[in-house]
Parts: C-alpha cells; structure tokens; sequence
C-alpha cells in the first residue's frame, strides 16, 4: 500500500507530522495484536529488569512489563488528548463564532474571559480541582473533562480572528445581498472557510490536553489504576527510578511521548501552514 | 497611557485575583451534600502517628477561622478577608508552621529559576528566530530550524527527565537535584552562590532548550511577515546599512508581538516550572505544591495556588504597562 | 544638446513563475535629461512599477533583469555589486514611494529616519549639525521643523508623504524616482504635494521619473511623457506634443479619456482588456484592442519613427496619421 501518495508532498511538516501518527496508530493496533496486554499489569514478570530478550523494555518495580505497558498506555493518553481537546476545540469554535460574527458587546465578554483565563496558570488550577473533586484519584474520563474546562481559550482567540476577518471581506456581503440569512451564511459561506483553522485548532488544542493530562498524572493526580503514560512516569519517580538506574522505566514513557508531541506539533503547524500560505517556508 | 486606561486595567486584574479566590473557596463546596476537604481532614487526622493532635486542632481552628457553622456568605466573607492578608492558616503536613512562611521560603527558589530562565530562552530564542528569518545570514543557520522545531514540541519537564538522567545520573557532572547542598547554610558566601547556580544549572537547562525552541520560532515567523512590510522595502530602496535594517526597522517592529506573546505565555510557562521543580526536587513553589498534594495539605495547596495566580496577573499587568513603552502607537494614539 | 542623466537600453525584466515567463518589461529605451521631469504612464501591469524598481536595482526572485543596460552618468548600475549598489541609493538615485503610512517605520521618530539615511551614506556627525540638516530638509518640503520628533502615525498623509519626499532629496540624487507618489491621497492634498515636488525639483534641478496613471496629474508636472503598454514604451513625447498631437492609438486613447469641460461627448473608455505578458507577442501588442489596426501589426514589430516634435513612437502607422 502505497500510503505516500496520499501525503501532501508540498507541505513537508504535514507530511511528517501524518507519517508519525501513522506510526503511533500501527505502534498500537499492531502492538495489540501482537502482545499479550495483561503483561502490562503488576507482576507479570520479574521486577525491575532490565530490558533483555525475555523483556524486550525491561520491568519496572511492580513486575509490570514496559512493552505492553506501552501500547496499553497510548490509546488512554490520546483518549484523554481527544476528549478533552474535541470538547475545548467545540466550546472555543462555539464561543469564538459568536464573538467575532456577532461583536458588540459579547465580544467583549468573551475576548475579555479567554484573555484573562490565558494568563491563568492551567496546571495550578487543575491541581486544585483535580485533588478537590478526587476521593481516590481520578479516572481517564474525568480527567478529561478536568483539563477540558481549561482548553477553549487558544480556540475561541484563533477562531474569533478568523471570523472578524472573514466577515469584512466580500463574499459575506454578497451571500446577504443575496438574501441569505444569517445561519445559512454561517453553514455555506463561514464554515466551509473555517474549516483549515478547526482542524489545525483540533490538533493544537489535542496536544495542549494531553500536556496537561500528563501534567497532572506526573503530579500524582491521574487515574490511579490506568497504566497511563503519565502515571507511568509518575510511578517511577516515586519509587525513584532515576537513583536507582531503572532507565527503562521513565525512558519508555518519555520517548513515546516525545513521539506523539513532535507528531501533533508538526501536524498542526503543518495545518497550519495549509490554513495560511503566507506562512510556508519549508 | 493614560489614567483611565491604567485603572481599567488594574480593575481587571484585581477582578482575576477575586475570581481566582472565590472558585478556590467555591470548589470544596462543589461536592454535592458533602465537604471533602473536611472529610480528608479528618482521614488524615484519622490516619493517627503524631499528626493526629494537630489535626485536630487544625480542623477545630478551620471550623472557627472559616466558620463553617455559619451561613456560606459569612464563610465567604471570612475567606476573602484571610486571603486579603494573605493569611491561608497553617500547613497540616508541616504543623504549626504557617503557610505564608512556607511560601516565602520558596518563593525566591522558584522567582529566581523562572525569572533567569524565561529571559534567556525568549533573549536567546528570539535572536536566533530573527537570524533565522533574515536574508543574508549564512546557510548553516538553516540548520538549526528542525531540531528547534523538535525541541520547543517537547514539554520541559520531560526534557528534564532526560538531562537528569544523562548529566547528573550518567555522567555526574551535576547534583541530581535539590536547590544546594544538604548540609549548607544560607548565606551569602561566594562557596554558597556557586552552589545555588551548579544546582540550578540543569533545571534552567530544560526550561532554556524547550524554551528556545518555541521563542525562536515565533520570531522568526514575526520576521518573515515584516520583511514583507513596506517600510522595509523603503528602508532597502534608500540604501540603509543592511545591519541597521535589520535590528532598527525589522527586530524593533517585531518584538512589539512577541512581548505579547510573553504576557499570553506566562501561565504556560508556570505550569511546566511546577513539574521542573519536581523533577529536579528543586526547593521552590513547585516542589511545594507536589508535597501539598501528596499530602493533602488543603490550605497549602491552595495557598501556592492563589500565589501563584496573583504572581502571574500582576506579571501580565506589569507587561501590559510596558508595552507601550515599546510601541508608540499606543503610547501616543492617534492625533 | 542636454545632458544626459539616466541612459537605459533594451531593458528586460521577466519574472519566472509556474504559468511560465512572464514578461514584464520587455525591451524599453529611453534617455532621462539632466533637470527633466519625465512622466512614466500606463495601465496597471503595463510595467511602469518595474521598470521604475529595475532603475533602483530592487527587483527580487523571482524576478530577474534578463537583458539591457542602465546607465547613470558613467556608471553601469546593471555591473554594480550589491554594496556599490547600495551606497547609490538615495545619494545618487532615489525614491518617493506610494502610500508613505506604510512605507514608514511606526516605532521610530520622523527625524531619526531620516537621518539614518544621512548616516549610512556617510554624511553623519554631531548630533546638532544633523539636527539642523533635518529641519531645513523638513523646510525645504513645507513641513515644520519640530515634526522630526513625531512618529509616522502622528502626521497625516500629505505629511507623511512630505517626509518621503524630503528622504529622496536629502543626500542630493542626480535622480529622483516618483512612483505614484499621490496615489494615496485626497485630491485637495495631491495638489499641494505635488506643488511642494514641484519647487523641490525646480530648486534642486534634479531630473525626475513620475510614475503614475492620472493623466491630468501628469500633464501637469511633466517636461515629457512616455506612454507604457505591455512592458514596452510605445511613445515618448514633450507633454504638449502628446496632448495635442499623439501618434500612437494608444496614447490617443488615453488622452482622450480625460474629460474636457467643451467636450460634452459621451466618456469613452478604451475596450478589450491588456495583454498576457506569458505569451510571446507577435507583432504589436495593442492590436486586438487597436482601432487602426492592420494586417501587419499581428505579425511584425513595429518599427521606432519619431516625428520633427521630438516625438518618438512605435507604430506601424505614418507620421501623422491620427491627426
């Protein structure tokens, strides 16, 4: 299957960022058909080895296995980054259409919030709400809707400049001279326009969640019982991995995590760059 | 400025830190029918050992400071005034000692990593951006603009695991972590300065190379756009010195939106030092806010919080009066 | 016979894009005399904006100069390096541009700007000589001296203009390159400005280029007028000469839609739509649109005639025949 011809070949950031989902996706289909994922489960084998031809990533101190740790981990972190950043991304394409389409004063409202919000300091607030509202932890779901609450603002800013922007422009004015009322020229004639900005915002806004998620999950804050890659990360350090050499344990987490942010990164710049040709350089 | 402008921004700042406090006060009661954190109280004071007596007397100090026998607009009131003077009551990890005295003690740790940090990734990035962006500056510039690119998607903290683990753990060329050494006193001894910044230098280290990464390239998208700008074009038609067209007329212009993008930042910013502090286990507002967590110090937590809110509204305040300093379009309006 | 200021020959510039070469420029000659004001006319994409920034040397990829020669006094400004180049602009050639609120960086003071210039050309000193060399410069333009110390957002367009206007003059070029310096402005204000050009340019004798499309405007100040189509100057004439007595249909076309206070006709515009400048041209590129147009002017090029007025023209037409 040729799958390189599908790739936006002008657009080598895209292409890129495309390409290394791609691999995460197979990384875990193909791990979840290849690996047996109770191994990911405390003791299933022999704590804190290091990785060896029986465990091809090693153990950690629990007797989990990192490899299927691994490709269990990944479908919960991206659920999060999904969750989360599609309801953020629905509440700011919600809140920044009306801004900009209707301006007067609930402009300024909203402007106004999603710019004093923006200089709140995301993690603090969700420590508070997450070790409030949590007897034993959290679980992925609430987590979720948690760093929701804190991920519309980049949506609603970017969408609310598209639409003032697009508003002034010709084609708005034609559509009502036309007789169009207001919601068919917002289905028809916005949205269709939009949609470069939605998604390029979808992937940004999935990327920030799953910052955040980690955020909290590194805190100790995460679902207790899901082997999330965040929790992971957690756990070693509470059992002091790095003093204790147990590079296996932290680096496997790190490394996939790198992977999904350096993917979604150059998938939304890429997205980015296809919104706005002005910004193309590569 | 002017007066007027001045006031309304500082009445939405004081407007932040109000809302700021009130959710902190709203959430416990949140919960429906119940007061967690009355309840985590007592499990901890339950938990028994030697905390058990402070415990109690803490939740019996809570019950009357907050007075929670009273109507919740009173219990509102009595919060907004404690929080006004910064009074947050006392840390239950750490009983008797105030929470205000725990804050100021890590407060300069954490101002001083954040504050050294921040200006040299946005000084360093953007000077590579703009290099990055100009015509006329050598090709092997160019190459630096992927790994930027990797570098400002990866988050700090993880980053930090990395250097952690290479520099300090492999190679032990720095501690692995804390602010100085176990048994130092503080002073202000040359011996004691170099140990703070050795101990510093890795933790900086994340935060500057994630850091640059993201600065760099905002610049040099900044750059790219004004090199299209008609005062440019202008600036090259009369022959101007091509070092002074690119600092003066391009670099100038420029910066106006980066600096905003500082003050957008800074919230950003502050969530990754809580995770670099805890990483590093360097003794600032970070590492705080992870022992409060862990174990459930409610006044703590929520203490650092709130110091944290505040630190970061008057920060975008202070940035908001100096940007027309830069910009002389705001500074002067249109006559 | 004058002096000649500006020599350009066989001049072509072509911008290579996806759709092809486009031609912008495509073979032009003309003399600029010492003290001459010389109007550059044509539609839009005739060329007149290029060939304006390929006198300055400012044509960039993908753009490129693909033949001819510019000569300014002795020197080959086509043979110059980047740095030679750049120390001839605004000292021996310089340019008024269009829409000055743009053109003008917003975070630095007027005055300051323009003394930049003065100091990366090497006329720099102390800080009170360039102080006073700004305020006569401001003077010399109907500005008052304390402007030096505003911000380009503070002064209105005819003034920002202004200080364009005194940037070009303030290192004394031999020419002076006006690219529709009024475009931008309201009538009432184009007219002073164009009056405070007009003293500059008689005061200081330097020869000017008025790039432009308001034939009124141009009538006005210009010694001569050459006629753009197409990349190509199909006629250059004294400005009483193309007014009274075009030879080129083209010229007669544009001179004719101005509107004539006897002249109660109906206005005509000039039908049909420019030329691709992909495509090679074969023949005369006016001749769909030409309303004398003959079998010979689809295929050959037409050749140069110039009548006993000084007027020169291409066209495959005799002398006189529009008349």
């Amino acid at each position: 299957m040729n799958v390189f011809r599908y790739l936006p070949t002008d657009n080598l950031r895209l292409s890129i960022g495309l390409l290394l989902i791609l691999g995460l996706v197979a990384f875990w289909v193909l791990g979840g058909i290849f690996i047996d994922l109770d191994d990911a489960n405390p003791i299933s084998g022999a704590p804190s080895q290091a990785p060896s031809m029986k465990y091809w990533l090693g153990t950690d101190a629990q007797g989990r296995q990192m490899l299927p740790l691994m490709v269990a981990g990944v479908p919960i972190t991206l659920r999060i980054g999904l969750i989360a950043g599609g309801l953020g991304v629905i509440a700011g394409t919600t809140l920044g259409f009306t801004a900009g389409y209707f301006r007067g004063w609930i402009d300024t409202v909203i402007r106004s919030a999603s710019d004093v919000v923006l200089t709140i300091p995301a993690l603090a607030v969700l420590v508070v709400v997450a070790s409030t509202l949590s007897s034993g932890g959290l679980s992925a779901n609430s987590m979720a809707l948690i760093v929701a609450l804190l991920s519309w603002m980049w949506p609603t800013r970017t969408i609310r400049a598209q639409v003032l922007s697009m508003r002034e422009r010709s084609f708005v004015d034609m559509a009502r001279l036309s007789g169009m009322g207001n919601y068919e020229i917002i289905v028809r004639e916005l949205l269709p326009n939009l949609f470069p900005y939605l998604v390029a915002s979808f992937v940004a806004a999935v990327a920030a969640a799953i910052l955040a998620a980690i955020g909290l999950e590194a805190l100790g804050l995460g679902p207790q019982n899901d082997p999330t890659l965040g929790m992971t990360i957690y756990w070693s350090m509470f059992y002091g991995a790095v003093l204790s050499g147990w590079w296996w344990w932290y680096a496997p987490p790190i490394v996939v995590l790198v992977w999904i942010f350096v993917a979604l990164y150059m998938t939304s710049s890429g997205l980015d760059s296809w919104a706005n040709p002005k910004l193309r350089r590569t | 400025m002017t007066t007027r402008q001045f006031g309304a921004r500082l009445l939405v700042f004081l407007i932040v830190i109000w809302a700021a406090a009130s959710l902190i006060f709203i959430l416990p009661h949140l919960a429906p029918g119940r007061n967690p954190v009355r309840e985590r109280l007592i499990q901890q004071a339950a938990g028994g050992g030697g905390r058990a007596l402070g415990i109690e007397a803490t939740i019996a100090a809570f019950e009357r400071d907050f007075g929670l026998d009273k109507p919740l607009w009173r219990q509102y009131l009595v919060f907004m005034g404690n929080t006004a003077k910064l009074d947050f009551g006392t840390s239950l990890a750490l009983y008797p000692t105030k929470v205000t005295t725990l804050i100021w003690q890590a407060l300069p740790w954490t101002l001083g990593l954040v504050g050294v940090s921040t200006l040299l990734a946005f000084g360093l990035g953007s000077l590579a951006g703009a290099l990055l962006a100009w015509p006329g500056v050598p090709r092997f510039v160019q190459f630096l603009f992927p790994p930027l690119m990797v570098m400002s998607a990866v988050p700090y903290f993880l980053l930090g695991i990395g250097l952690l683990f290479i520099f300090a753990f492999k190679w032990s060329w720095f501690p692995i972590g804390g602010g100085s050494p176990l048994s130092s006193y503080p002073e202000w001894t040359i011996e004691y300065i170099w140990q703070i910044t050795y101990h510093a230098v890795l933790p900086s280290a994340s935060i500057v190379l994630s850091g640059i990464g993201f600065w760099a390239l905002g610049m040099r998208g900044m750059m790219v756009s004004i090199a299209n700008e008609d005062y440019i074009t202008l600036a090259e038609m009369r022959g101007l010195k091509p070092r002074r067209i690119f600092m003066q007329y391009g670099l100038r212009n420029a910066l106006l939106p980066q600096v905003t993008a500082l003050g957008l930042a800074l919230g950003f910013i502050v969530s990754g030092i809580i995770l670099v502090e805890f990483i590093f286990r360097y003794p600032g507002i970070g590492s705080l806010l992870f022992r409060a967590i862990s174990a459930f110090d409610y006044f703590l937590i929520y203490g650092v919080v709130f110091i944290l809110i505040v630190g970061i509204a008057l920060s975008t305040l202070l940035l908001d009066l100096v940007y027309p300093l830069l910009d002389p379009r705001i500074r002067h309006g249109k006559d | 016979m004058a002096e000649i200021a500006l020599k350009v020959r066989d001049l072509a510039v072509h911008f290579d894009t996806r759709v092809g070469t486009v031609r912008a420029v495509d073979g032009v000659d003309f003399d600029l005399f010492v003290g001459e004001k010389l109007g550059l006319v044509g539609e839009s994409g005739s060329g007149k904006t290029t060939l304006a920034l390929a006198i300055m040397r400012m044509i960039k990829s993908p753009g490129r100069v693909d033949k001819g020669s510019i000569l300014l006094g002795d020197l080959d400004l086509l043979s110059m390096t980047n740095t030679e180049m750049r120390e001839l602009r605004s000292s021996e050639i310089s340019m008024v541009p269009q829409g000055a609120m743009n053109a003008l960086n917003p975070v630095r003071k007027v005055g300051a700007q323009i003394i930049d210039g003065l100091m990366d050309h090497g006329r720099g000193g102390d800080k009170e000589s360039m102080k006073s060399a700004v305020q006569d410069l401001l003077e010399q333009v109907d500005l008052d001296g304390e402007i030096s110390d505003r911000y380009p957002h503070q002064l209105s367009g005819g003034m920002q203009q202004r200080v364009t206007i005194a940037m070009a003059i303030s290192l004394g070029p031999k020419v002076i390159i006006a690219d529709e310096p009024t475009s931008a402005l309201d009538v009432v204000v184009q007219r002073n400005v164009m009056d405070t050009f007009e003293r500059v340019q008689a005061a200081t004798g330097t020869s000017v280029i008025l790039v432009g499309h308001d034939m009124g405007l141009m009538a006005q100040f210009n010694d001569r007028i050459a006629v753009m189509y197409a990349g190509r100057i199909v006629e250059i004439a004294p400005v009483e000469e193309i007014f009274a007595r075009p030879q080129h249909p083209y010229s007669k076309l544009l001179v004719s839609s101005l509107p004539h206070t006897r002249n109660k006709e109906v206005m005509k515009g000039i039908p049909g739509l420019p030329p691709s400048l992909v495509e090679t041209i074969n023949g005369c590129p006016f001749n769909p649109r030409c309303p004398y147009v003959m079998d010979k002017c689809l295929t050959q090029k037409p050749p140069q005639k110039e009548t006993e007025n000084n007027t020169k023209f291409a066209c495959h037409l005799p002398i006189g025949s529009l008349s």
